[in-house]
């Protein structure tokens, strides 16, 4: 029987401390040049898509724009065209937000992605009920946060009307949008784009089971990305879908050496890259819910207790529901580790890398990862712009293809095919 | 003698609805990227400064025009991008954004031609408010222009700093909020998009009774359609004034007469293949004829310059490009273009200082 066959997507390295801007390396994260540069290396690495993040407003940290990470991009459909104008079977992903966007806009939008990219278009639903971001656009910040995923399905509902609509006319009555027309573009290369969905809540994998062709997970190890895994495919069958119909695809660094000494130690500096000592700080003000400029980065945490009602930061998602308990842990873990520093434990408890060796020993941990049922592949996120995948398509592609789980050559011309879905 | 502005606009197979007949191609074509770029660069090799891609929400509209923009501009240089972006129904923090990032993918070449959603069909499509009169509708698109210009203006150029030894990527202090409040919407700012090649990409706008007020305040060009040339010339006439009243300087605002043409090498062929096409209620000046009656138009100077709207694609470009574009040369209407040149450069425009600088 053949091998189970990786799936790789590429994250194009933008708004976060993942991206490494103090590295001589790294270039412009708007320039188009560094857009072509990625994305036609990450064809060269036969990548399925490539796929950008979107923010609608600029983060702030205590009442300010945070000014610490790299910030500015350009706009998605935009750049996305301009990159199928480079590019020839990459796919290319998008994240565009169902709250502060219409159906039938978005709906015209990515018909006309899907069009000229020649069936490569895929869209990455992310909710929103955040009045921050909503100061933004018209509607404000008008939706419960509840009605996030209903306004999301309802988006989608109306969008697929329109997609495969042919020339008949749409009718859409649900309590988010009243939708009546003639939608003027034909069913797409692809029927309609791929669908992306990244939500881990019961409701966010639901929405996913249902819905998705693809998930991005969060899920590192490989117990529980198997756990990730067999929730949602088991959640599919509910939905007359199989579980081949998704493709999941946790995100994942990876840092390389030519022995694997050299590859910790290039693991150690990047994450120290990404850890300044002013993102050390940020990063346990947003926990402690208060001003710690006070703090010597490089001395022990803060007597003082994190205040649980403050949120400080403003624009990005918050994982820490328990600043009090988040504190208490990570106390114990910097005494256990012999007593770490602030910006040592903030290295330790946030920026890690998936996979660290080798491009040989990185390539077999991936596939193990793979035909253990993990994932059916990765998104990688690279630290540098644009190059972050230079090294990992010219070294480690080669070896999973040598594992006979990667491809040699695209399938077929469209992200439908690299991902072996049927057209809708 | 004055050079003169030319632009095209291009839309379907042309502006006569049956123009699709003599393309020689199936309509599907028009969903194609090669379509699209052949036809550009047809429009660059005209030697024209820009091409209008126009757009909307309405029945017949097609591909989204900022969408075809970007899919050329990486393949086509030498020629400016201006897609129509409605402001009804769109939100203005995401039209800044792509006209925004137009520019950078076209090395400063984008424009902008914002115009309304008059009817109540394309408001049904969005469900949300009902079709408004054209004044409101002209208030509404000035304050989407307003705030897209305040948002391309909310990053200074050098807000990038990179400042290794304080950990700052972005001074801060060089970012602004534009806290827009108007009569319709409000925007905080700001942008996600950095300052683009030209700060302000080129807008253009359409002459129509509710939109004088808005031109006159903002255009860097004003379309006009006129049945003569006396009246294109009377109408260039008011709008520099409105200009003037609204405290700007006319000279810096190029009217240009829109002229539907189908142009073949003498005037009885040209007549022979508009009436295969069949009969078309003229919109404005239509040049029927040989490419030196064309040449002639842009040699009266009654106005800045045409944007040619041929009545058939891609042929009509060709006879423009193969024709008239070395005509036009070799009589000093226009000079060769510097390909680097950016869109508002071509236009003798200046790179606008940020207002918000220092606020």
């Amino acid at each position: 029987m053949p091998k189970k066959q990786i799936h790789l997507a590429a994250h194009f390295p933008g708004v976060n401390n993942t991206t490494v801007w103090s590295d001589p390396e790294s270039g412009s994260q708007t320039d188009f040049a560094s857009f072509v540069a990625f994305a036609q290396n990450a064809e060269r690495g036969l990548f399925d898509f490539l796929f950008l993040a979107e923010g609608l407003r600029l983060r702030e940290h205590q009442g300010r724009i945070h000014d610490l990470d790299v910030v500015g991009r350009p706009d998605t459909f935009t750049v996305l065209n301009a990159i199928a104008a480079v590019t020839t079977h990459l796919g290319l992903g998008g994240t565009i937000n169902t709250t502060f966007n219409e159906p039938w806009e978005l709906a015209k939008q990515f018909a006309s992605l899907d069009h000229l990219s020649g069936g490569r278009a895929a869209w990455n639903l992310v909710t929103s009920s955040d009045a921050f971001t909503g100061e933004n656009f018209r509607r404000g910040g008008f939706l419960e946060p509840a009605q996030r995923y209903d306004r999301a399905q309802q988006m989608l509902d109306a969008a697929r009307e329109l997609w495969l609509a042919d020339g008949r006319p749409i009718d859409h009555h649900s309590a988010q949008f009243d939708i009546v027309g003639d939608f003027p573009i034909p069913p797409t290369p692809q029927g309609h784009p791929v669908l992306i969905q990244s939500g881990d809540s019961d409701q966010g994998r639901e929405f996913g089971a249902k819905t998705a062709d693809a998930i991005f997970s969060r899920h590192g190890s490989v117990e529980d990305g198997q756990a990730f895994y067999a929730d949602l495919k088991g959640r599919m069958g509910a939905y007359g879908r199989r579980p081949e119909e998704i493709t999941i695809l946790p995100a994942t660094t990876f840092a390389l050496g030519d022995t694997e000494a050299e590859a910790q130690e290039n693991g150690h500096r990047i994450r120290t890259a990404q850890v300044s000592p002013q993102t050390a700080i940020a990063f346990l003000e947003q926990v402690w819910g208060r001003d710690l400029s006070a703090y010597d980065p490089d001395g022990p945490l803060p007597d003082v207790d994190p205040d649980p009602g403050a949120q400080i930061t403003r624009g990005r998602v918050r994982h820490e529901k328990d600043p009090l308990a988040v504190a208490q842990r990570w106390r114990e873990l910097a005494e256990a580790k012999g007593g770490l520093s602030i910006r040592e434990l903030i290295i330790e408890t946030t920026a890690h890398q998936s996979f660290v060796g080798t491009p040989k020993e990185v390539a077999r941990q991936m596939d193990d990862y793979v035909q253990a049922d993990a994932s059916d592949g990765f998104i990688l996120i690279p630290h540098l712009t644009p190059g972050g995948l230079d090294e990992f398509v010219e070294k480690v592609v080669p070896e999973l293809q040598d594992l006979g789980s990667y491809r040699t050559e695209y399938a077929g011309p469209t992200l439908r095919d690299h991902l072996g879905l049927a057209r809708p | 003698m004055r050079t003169a502005h030319l632009a095209v606009e291009v839309s379907g197979f042309g502006r006569h609805p049956e123009a699709w007949r003599q393309a020689g191609v199936p309509r599907e074509a028009l969903l194609t990227p090669a379509h699209h770029i052949a036809v550009a660069q047809l429009a660059a090799q005209s030697g024209a400064d820009f091409v209008a891609l126009p757009d909307s929400f309405g029945a017949g509209s097609g591909l989204d025009a900022v969408a075809i923009a970007a899919r050329v501009a990486p393949v086509v240089p030498g020629i400016g991008l201006v897609p129509t972006v409605t402001t009804t129904h769109t939100e203005p923090f995401h039209t800044s954004k792509a006209i925004a990032t137009l520019d950078l993918v076209s090395s400063g070449r984008a424009g902008w031609e914002p115009a309304v959603s008059r009817t109540a069909g394309e408001a049904a499509q969005f469900g949300r408010k009902p079709a408004a009169e054209p004044a409101e509708l002209w208030r509404e698109a000035a304050e989407t222009i307003e705030v897209v210009v305040a948002l391309w203006d909310s990053w200074e150029d050098d807000a990038v700093i990179r400042d290794v030894a304080t950990g700052r990527y972005v001074d801060r202090d060089k970012l602004h909020y534009v806290d827009f409040s108007g009569e319709f919407f409000s925007v905080k700012g700001p942008s996600i998009t950095p300052r683009s090649p030209q700060a302000h990409p080129l807008i253009v706008l359409r002459a129509e009774p509710d939109s004088l007020a808005v031109a006159a305040r903002w255009a860097d060009v004003v379309r006009i359609t006129a049945p003569d040339l006396s009246a294109a010339h009377a109408a260039r006439e008011r709008i520099r004034a409105a200009v003037t009243d609204a405290g700007r300087d006319p000279d810096a605002v190029a009217v240009l007469l829109d002229v539907e043409i189908l142009l073949a090498a003498d005037e009885n062929a040209a007549r022979r293949r508009f009436d295969e096409l069949g009969e078309l209620a003229e919109e404005t000046l239509r040049v029927v004829g040989s490419p030196e009656a064309f040449v002639d138009v842009l040699a009266e100077g009654a106005v800045d310059g045409v944007t040619a709207i041929p009545l058939t694609l891609p042929g009509g470009l060709r006879v423009l490009a193969d024709e008239v574009a070395p005509r036009l040369l070799a009589a000093g209407l226009r000079t060769p273009a510097d390909p680097a040149a950016t869109l508002r450069e071509r236009f003798g425009l200046p790179r606008p200082a940020n207002v918000l600088t220092g606020a």
